[in-house]
């Protein structure tokens, strides 16, 4: 089924548009996702203010590096998906209906295909949800806002690359319904992990020790830590731009793993569907 | 159809408020009981789920402790201290959830039409959004927060308990649920008027327990008025946690406010349930 790359990319875009006018429906959930981020952007705040006075300089940034760490972590959270929502609940309840066998059928690739769905969604809620608490965060409290126009474009690209990294790693659970049948349990636990994990509760250099080095290579950290000290620049000067160039590559490769790891779980998947008429 | 209902009231059939409560409660445990019957379908599911509802809320705990291995204090608290705070938020807060956290996906049932339904049963609405999905897994957080709240109670044995200080703990962890449980149901109600909204609910009783789990002291004295008398989470548990850790309120408030929570849960769930009849009553189904 070959077709021209033209017409492939013009397909996965429209199913990546679809995704973004389906979020943009939810006019009212959106404003309340606003809210909500926000409102805990402000409580987070003060008690970030509390510790970075008690401690400046903690986990190598300033109290208004590390008030924009958290404001800019409110406005990334519900893109990357990692307080759950995203396709995968959808994803593992077609797999339980049934309904996968007909995503099977289409003449396009069933993980390119969730995965320029989600994507869609990403970038909505990006703007939806994350643009408008970050505007209030930086009206309120004192940010370290980059005005360096490469410095923002360097974000979304690792913004991006987080996107779907956070993608392949969720495509892995939606795929573990074809032997669990009820992701409820594993989604929970994934959830816990990427909460933890992505640096969402505390900037990951302020947890301790080994812990910390361990917690700081795995594929959470691309999806929130990375893409936020991408945008505080990771120092001026050369090092700076090794250290960019070194966290993109970093996001790229847990992005190439993932995806390959999950094209081979989604071949033994498929071929363990059975299509029941019925 | 024999039993009373709250919307079909028949004229001159007299529904004595009293069976209709009863009803609610015995409806409220079949649908419960059912949902838990339900849910053991997939035990592996369920008790994965309830270790990661524990350990969801115990991370929360974790950040504070790395924060407390950079310091020794965090707005004048220790690390005991603060964990009495998270304790006695996260079990209620837990408890809550429990028995009427669902109420939150009132939105969606209104988006999707199955709301109908729920109106020509002979239950009252309330209870069946209530014990909707009911998930037992959510004993997880409440076990996790007594834990955790234990864990303080060993630790702060500098505290000189009293009778007043020992009754104080049960009191703000019931009377910091129905703070909370009204909380939700006026966001539900809220709902009936915004379309799905669950997220601003969410971000009173979780973002409102995110702030109680750290001391008063950490935040403006102008949240702390907003808290304390226009949404009075102060009560869950900062103003009896004061008393019991032997602490001024920020705000100066007399001592015996700490035993008011009881009263303020209950002046909180008359506006909430007059909100949530309101709502129910202005109910237009979509017909979808």
């Amino acid at each position: 089924m070959r077709q021209p790359t033209a017409r492939r990319a013009g397909l996965y875009g429209a199913v990546a548009a679809g995704g973004f006018r389906r979020y943009a429906t939810y006019g009212t959930a959106t404003a309340a996702g606003v809210f909500t981020n926000t409102v805990f952007g402000f409580i987070l705040a003060y008690t970030y203010i509390a510790l970075w006075d008690e401690r400046p300089g903690l986990g190598g940034y300033d109290q208004s590096e590390a008030l924009t760490f958290m404001w800019v972590s409110q406005a990334l959270l519900a893109a990357g998906a990692l307080i759950g929502g995203g396709f995968q609940e959808e994803f593992q309840e077609r797999v339980r209906t049934g309904d996968i066998a007909v995503d099977l059928y289409r003449p396009a690739d069933l993980q390119a295909w969730w995965l320029a769905g989600d994507l869609g969604r990403a970038v909505f809620q990006l703007l939806g949800r994350g643009v408008v608490p970050l505007v209030i965060g930086g009206l309120v409290f004192q940010l370290a806002l980059p005005t360096a126009p490469l410095r923002w474009l360097l974000f979304l690209v690792s913004v991006f690359l987080g996107l779907v990294v956070s993608f392949a790693l969720r495509y892995l659970l939606g795929l573990a319904a074809f032997w669990l049948m009820d992701g409820a349990g594993i989604n929970m636990m994934a959830t816990v992990v990427s909460i933890f994990c992505s640096g969402m509760l505390l900037p990951l250099t302020v947890f301790p020790g080994g812990f910390g080095e361990f917690v700081r290579v795995l594929p959470w950290a691309a999806m929130l830590q990375v893409p936020v000290d991408v945008l505080l620049g990771g120092g001026g000067g050369a090092g700076g731009a090794a250290r960019t160039a070194g966290a993109l590559g970093f996001q790229a490769a847990w992005a190439v793993v993932l995806l390959g790891l999950g094209r081979l779980v989604q071949s033994a998947a498929t071929r363990k569907v059975v299509v029941q008429g019925g | 159809m024999t039993a009373p209902t709250e919307r079909a009231e028949a004229p001159g059939l007299v529904v004595p408020r009293r069976s209709r409560v009863l009803e609610g409660l015995r409806g409220y445990r079949l649908i419960a009981a059912m949902w838990i019957r339900s849910t053991m379908t997939y035990r592996t599911s369920f008790l994965l789920s309830t270790f990661g509802n524990a350990a969801i809320t115990l991370l929360d705990f974790v950040a504070i402790m790395i924060m407390f291995s950079h310091v020794d204090e965090l707005g004048g608290f220790t690390l005991p201290e603060i964990a009495l705070l998270y304790g006695s938020c996260s079990a209620s807060l837990g408890l809550a959830d429990l028995l009427l956290g669902n109420t939150d996906r009132i939105g969606a049932r209104i988006r999707d039409g199955s709301l109908d339904t729920m109106l020509v049963r002979p239950v009252p609405v309330l209870a069946q959004v209530a014990a909707d999905r009911f998930a037992l897994r959510r004993l997880g957080r409440i076990g996790q927060g007594l834990a955790v709240l234990g864990w303080a109670v060993s630790e702060l044995d500098q505290l000189h308990w009293t009778v007043g200080k020992v009754l104080m703990v049960p009191v703000m962890i019931t009377a910091g649920a129905a703070i909370f449980g009204a909380v939700m149901v006026a966001g539900a109600a809220f709902q009936f008027l915004a379309g799905d909204a669950a997220e601003v609910q969410n971000s009173f009783t979780y973002g409102g327990c995110t702030m109680l789990q750290y001391p008063p002291t950490v935040f403006a004295k102008d949240l702390l008025r907003g808290v304390t008398f226009i949404v009075p989470l102060a009560f869950v548990n900062w103003l009896p946690a004061l008393y019991v850790l032997g602490r001024p309120d920020p705000l100066g408030l007399p001592g015996w406010v700490a035993y008011a929570s009881p009263l303020v849960a209950f002046l909180v769930f008359l506006p909430a349930s007059l909100a949530w009849r309101a709502g129910v009553r202005s109910y237009r189904s979509t017909g979808s």
